[in-house]
């Protein structure tokens, strides 16, 4: 008999077009003392599930058949039991720290609110039993802390906090969403450790939410498949990911990067695997690679610092710390590093959004952070493109696509013809895999993975021999990921470029880059082959990090 | 052409907007009346027998005639007459043509000054930023009707006597545009601070796009939103402020009258008990502000993300 038992659980949003049936027939079981893995893309359904449980859905979605049954009990029979039940004896994590706790309440006064809300306590055990909550989940001096406000703390203590506050009715159900998507690799697996050694001390029956398949491999017992609101496939975790059944379990599978080793392509099982036909070819005037050093990044230097009174002081804060390194034309070029270490501020600098502090970035041996001139950067702004993490940002909403990839062309050659401006706008978009038809479309008619090919396409425009990419598939689910890498893989290859390649996520860098560097804290602390990164790092903090990120293949030992 | 149109309609039936209109009785109500004013008096001419500001054609036996369904009044005056024999609701739909005229004009006046001070106060920042900020600061501080009665002043010792009453729009226009656009910068501002962090900006700074561009094509049609919101309530603000300083003498001349200019000139005539001269223009001048500004309430509620349920 397990102890949580969803039944056919159906959730509908009755919305003014259609209806979307955001769950439709999920069965699922949760035993005392497991982690039960949700996994499936954004718009699976997997964290309507979890609201659904607790009957927290948002109008104008309902739950329209099925039921829940907690223990003995079903808790969708009235509306007041579930309430009794939110927080008493399920408790919940959510994804984003930095909202989930109120800014204006100390962490004593939330835990002592929450503790005397559901049980009869005095205020006097309701503090004794939050400080023994926080010294639990491993916040230290907790007697101290208790009286400290919230953004006092940093995101990862911050998460133990809600943990703490998740437990302190002592719940039997744990509903996590998405608990680490916010944090670093290095925090990540600390909350981890601490939800599975929770799950034991406390025999928890746990639900865990997640798009991140490492996550899955290295905590859940058992994992349930969603997408579109159907339930693909449940069972033990080594068995679904080592032999999955179905076919979108497989793909799901096979588009995750693996840490241990190099593969030329990811395999994507629904779609045709081949290379693209690069159509723009014929008006690429291809660079010959020639083994040299396209960019040269010496002793570069960035402080923020927008305090008028105190420009230039001590207290600014040093992004980018003393940073060298080269980048050889053709190669691709990793940076990896947690957020706050100066990644995207030097992609930013090489580009030519910021100006350096101090320091030069040499291009083509040309120095060019001291260039006044705008015809003379203009050269260099066709020779250096970049595409960005978010592609919901990145596109002017009010312009159509085709506008959007014709701004570039016709800045640098105003004298192009009407037509052969539409030729070189549908082979841009033949390039990226997009239809011609998407040219009349505006970017909110598109996906993420969508948006982030027109992005690409537009960045090609110029024919750029330097692509600067930050975070590009960071916002994507793993199987769009899976694609947009195969894209720049083929196109890197067909066009000669050369690709400064910027993540947080080291199974991704390791499958892209030839050569890597490591920052943490603006400071390069490595830069070395890939393989060799990988395999034998060398500076303490490189060692850190990969013993850190979740291994899909921890399943197989 | 038929078909690209016939599109962009259906694009529009299919719209959001679209929808949470044809839902808001508010919204219904009020662009009805709305359309039925703009449209009354800008077709006067054809609606009307009468023409108020010929003296010829008045007659002053039918001066000082209440209104239809009263005991004195006539059939052909419904609002009945002022005291120079006027038939009342053609005065009234002439003086609100020049009422919306001048709350249009001085509307865009302000709209135009200050979303250009604010889109490139927002988007280049640093010390003109600071100086366009403070500025709108101090123009915040003087109270706009004060600042219209300002111009007004100045602009009669410039302008000569005979011109007078030929400038006398334009110079309320400029007086009330130039009381009303710090609201503009401020939301402008606000809005392209947001804006220019997006990476689209960068985007098109790393293409090479100029600041120009970018301001104008990129940005300014991102922030038309909230300015499009501000912009309707402050079309009710300024046809208020139009009738605020006509009743004060110091608006459009009686000649070519204003709502405020016929409320001013019936308030003679409300002790001695012909109250219609004053009454209609008022009740008419609180329909048509009260319209604009349900209208621009349903388009805040809607226009926001925010506040979408």
């Amino acid at each position: 008999m397990s102890f949580l038992k969803i039944n056919n659980l159906s959730v509908d949003y009755k919305m003014r077009k259609e209806t979307v049936y955001a769950a439709k027939n999920v069965n699922i079981e949760v035993n005392k003392g497991e982690i039960l893995g949700l996994v499936g893309e954004s718009g699976s359904g997997k964290s309507t599930v979890g609201n659904a449980i607790i009957n927290l859905i948002d109008e104008p979605g309902k739950v329209s058949s099925g039921s829940v049954i907690l223990g003995d009990l079903n808790i969708h029979e009235n509306s007041e039991s579930i309430v009794k039940y939110r927080g008493n004896k399920i408790g919940l994590i959510f994804q984003d720290p930095q909202t989930s706790l109120n800014p204006i309440l100390t962490v004593g006064e939330q835990l002592i609110e929450t503790i005397q809300t559901h049980l009869k306590l005095s205020k006097e055990d309701a503090k004794n039993k939050s400080i023994n909550l926080l010294k639990e989940v491993g916040i230290k001096d907790a007697e101290k802390r208790f009286d400290d406000y919230p953004h006092q703390f940093s995101g990862g203590m911050r998460q133990r906090v809600v943990i703490s506050l998740a437990l302190c009715c002592e719940p039997e159900l744990l509903i996590a969403d998405e608990p680490t998507t916010a944090l670093d690799v290095s925090i990540q697996s600390q909350i981890l450790d601490l939800i599975k050694k929770l799950t034991k001390e406390r025999n928890l029956a746990v639900i865990l939410i997640t798009h991140d398949m490492g996550v899955i491999a290295e905590t859940a017992n058992r994992v349930a498949v969603m997408k579109n609101g159907n339930l693909v496939e449940i069972g033990e975790t080594k068995k679904i990911l080592t032999t999955p059944q179905q076919s979108y379990t497989k793909s799901l599978v096979s588009s995750v990067p693996p840490t241990n080793k190099k593969i030329s392509r990811f395999v994507i099982v629904e779609k045709e695997n081949k290379k693209n036909n690069i159509k723009i070819l014929n008006r690429w005037t291809k660079k010959e690679i020639s083994n040299q050093d396209l960019v040269q990044v010496k002793n570069l230097n960035k402080s923020f610092d927008d305090n008028f009174f105190t420009e230039n002081s001590k207290n600014s804060v040093l992004a980018v710390d003393n940073v060298s390194f080269e980048i050889k034309e053709g190669e691709s070029f990793g940076l990896v590093g947690e957020s706050g270490s100066g990644k995207s501020t030097i992609a930013k600098m090489i580009v030519n959004l910021f100006r350096p502090s101090l320091g030069d970035i040499f291009f083509d041996k040309t120095c060019i952070t001291k260039i006044k001139h705008r015809s003379e950067l203009m050269k260099f702004r066709k020779q250096i493109q970049m595409i960005f993490q978010d592609p919901y940002s990145s596109l002017n909403g009010r312009l159509k696509v085709k506008d959007i990839i014709a701004e570039p062309i016709t800045l640098h050659n105003p004298s192009i013809s009407n037509s052969d401006l539409n030729n070189y706008v549908n082979d841009l978009l033949d390039s990226v895999e997009m239809t011609q038809k998407s040219a009349d479309r505006y970017p909110h008619e598109f996906s993420g993975g969508q948006r982030q090919r027109i992005s690409i396409a537009r960045a090609l425009a110029t024919q750029p021999r330097l692509l600067v990419c930050d975070e590009p598939t960071s916002a994507l689910d793993v199987s769009i990921q899976a694609q947009i890498l195969n894209l720049l893989k083929d196109l890197q290859e067909q066009l000669n470029l050369t690709i400064l390649f910027i993540s947080h996520d080291l199974p991704v860098v390791r499958q892209m880059c030839d050569r890597i560097g490591v920052l943490k804290d603006g400071k390069l602390c490595e830069v070395s082959n890939t393989e060799d990164l990988f395999l034998k790092p060398s500076h303490e903090y490189t060692k850190e990090l990969l013993h850190l990120m979740p291994k899909i293949e921890s399943i197989y030992n | 052409m038929d078909n690209v149109n016939l599109k962009r309609w259906e694009r529009i039936k299919d719209s959001d907007i679209y929808h949470s209109f044809i839902k808001s009785p508010t919204a219904i109500i009020s662009s009805a009346i709305l359309l039925i004013i703009f449209f009354c008096s800008f077709f006067i001419e054809f609606l009307t027998p009468y023409t108020p500001f010929d003296p010829s054609s008045l007659s002053l036996m039918d001066a000082f005639t209440p209104p239809s369904w009263t005991e004195d009044g006539l059939a052909q005056f419904i609002l009945g007459t002022d005291g120079q024999g006027r038939d009342m609701l053609s005065t009234i739909l002439y003086g609100c043509r020049i009422s919306l005229i001048v709350g249009f004009a001085a509307i865009i006046f302000s709209l135009v000054l200050g979303v250009g001070l604010g889109l490139t106060a927002g988007y280049f920042g640093g010390k003109y930023e600071m100086v366009v900020m403070r500025l709108t600061d101090v123009q915040l501080t003087v109270p706009s009707i004060l600042m219209a009665l300002l111009v007004d002043g100045i602009a009669r010792g410039l302008i000569s006597r005979e011109m007078h009453d030929e400038m006398a729009i334009y110079v309320l226009i400029f007086a009330i545009g130039i009381s009303e656009w710090p609201q503009f910068a401020r939301v402008s501002r606000a809005a392209t601070l947001v804006e220019k962090n997006k990476d689209y900006v960068s985007a098109s700074t790393i293409i090479g796009v100029s600041n120009i561009v970018i301001m104008f094509k990129h940005i300014l049609p991102n922030i038309m939103r909230p300015v499009l919101v501000i912009g309707t309530i402050g079309l009710a603000l300024a046809i208020l402020a139009e009738s605020t300083l006509s009743f004060l003498g110091v608006g459009v001349p009686p000649t070519t009258p204003s709502l405020g200019t016929l409320i001013r000139l019936g308030n003679d005539f409300l002790f001695s008990g012909e109250w219609w001269i004053t009454f209609f223009p008022a009740i008419f001048l609180v329909i048509l502000a009260f319209s604009i500004n349900l209208l621009g309430d349903w388009m805040r509620d809607t226009l926001n993300p925010k506040l979408k349920k």
